[in-house]
């Protein structure tokens, strides 16, 4: 069964988008990695960023992470705060 | 004390927050706007923050720094929105009995605050902005 995912996004990879959050189909055993996959392929210009992190409920999540369909996930950008 | 704010930060606030009998050294850390990045005037500073996640990776870093150091009492406060220059856009405050800890500790979460807290500022310029440490 095909599920969507809200992937939540701040600073560049808001501008980028014009969104403050995208919606992505989740396939069963859809992990951190294929994730950020589907985000570079629906949004080619985040391939300029430094760096992109997954975080979901609120943690940094290891590439090998798989998601559910209820996870706040969210894009972290480089960090830059202080 | 862990906060991330629109208002303005209250210097002397913390400090009260701070003091206590035992507490023979207090440190600060101010992150102040400053009015030029490498020569190039700076307007403003625009931050935002993913609020949730923000204040528990302060967590973390506090937790650490109290497992390493004897802290008595710490506040980090952190702003976000628009921020003019000479504003304080981060606040660390730590007692401790004596300072060497205090100057520690002060510096570690400072260090590890601008490492791991999902905060963003953009710098924006008189002529053009841009998202800081975003691009290789």
């Amino acid at each position: 069964m095909n599920s969507t995912i809200s992937v939540l996004l701040f600073g560049i990879t808001r501008d980028l988008t014009g969104q403050s959050a995208v919606s992505l189909p989740l396939a069963d055993g859809t992990s951190v990695s294929d994730l950020l996959s589907q985000m570079h392929q629906a949004y080619p210009a985040l391939a300029g960023i430094r760096s992109l992190l997954i975080a979901v409920n609120g943690e940094y999540a290891e590439a090998d992470q798989l998601l559910a369909q209820h996870d706040e996930v969210a894009l972290i950008p480089p960090v830059s705060g202080g | 004390m862990i906060a991330l704010t629109s208002d303005p930060i209250d210097v002397s606030a913390a400090l009260r927050f701070l003091q206590s009998d035992q507490a023979g050294a207090i440190d600060f850390f101010l992150g102040v706007v400053r009015d030029n990045t490498q020569e190039r005037p700076v307007d403003r500073l625009e931050y935002e923050a993913y609020d949730r996640m923000a204040i528990s990776e302060m967590q973390k870093i506090a937790d650490a720094a109290q497992e390493q150091w004897p802290i008595l009492r710490y506040t980090i406060i952190h702003r976000k929105g628009t921020l003019q220059i000479g504003e304080i856009a981060v606040l660390i405050g730590v007692a401790t009995a004596h300072r060497a800890a205090a100057f520690e500790a002060c510096r570690y979460i400072i260090d590890t605050i601008k490492q791991t807290v999902p905060i963003w500022k953009k710098e924006v310029f008189t002529n053009g902005e841009s998202w800081v440490n975003a691009h290789p």
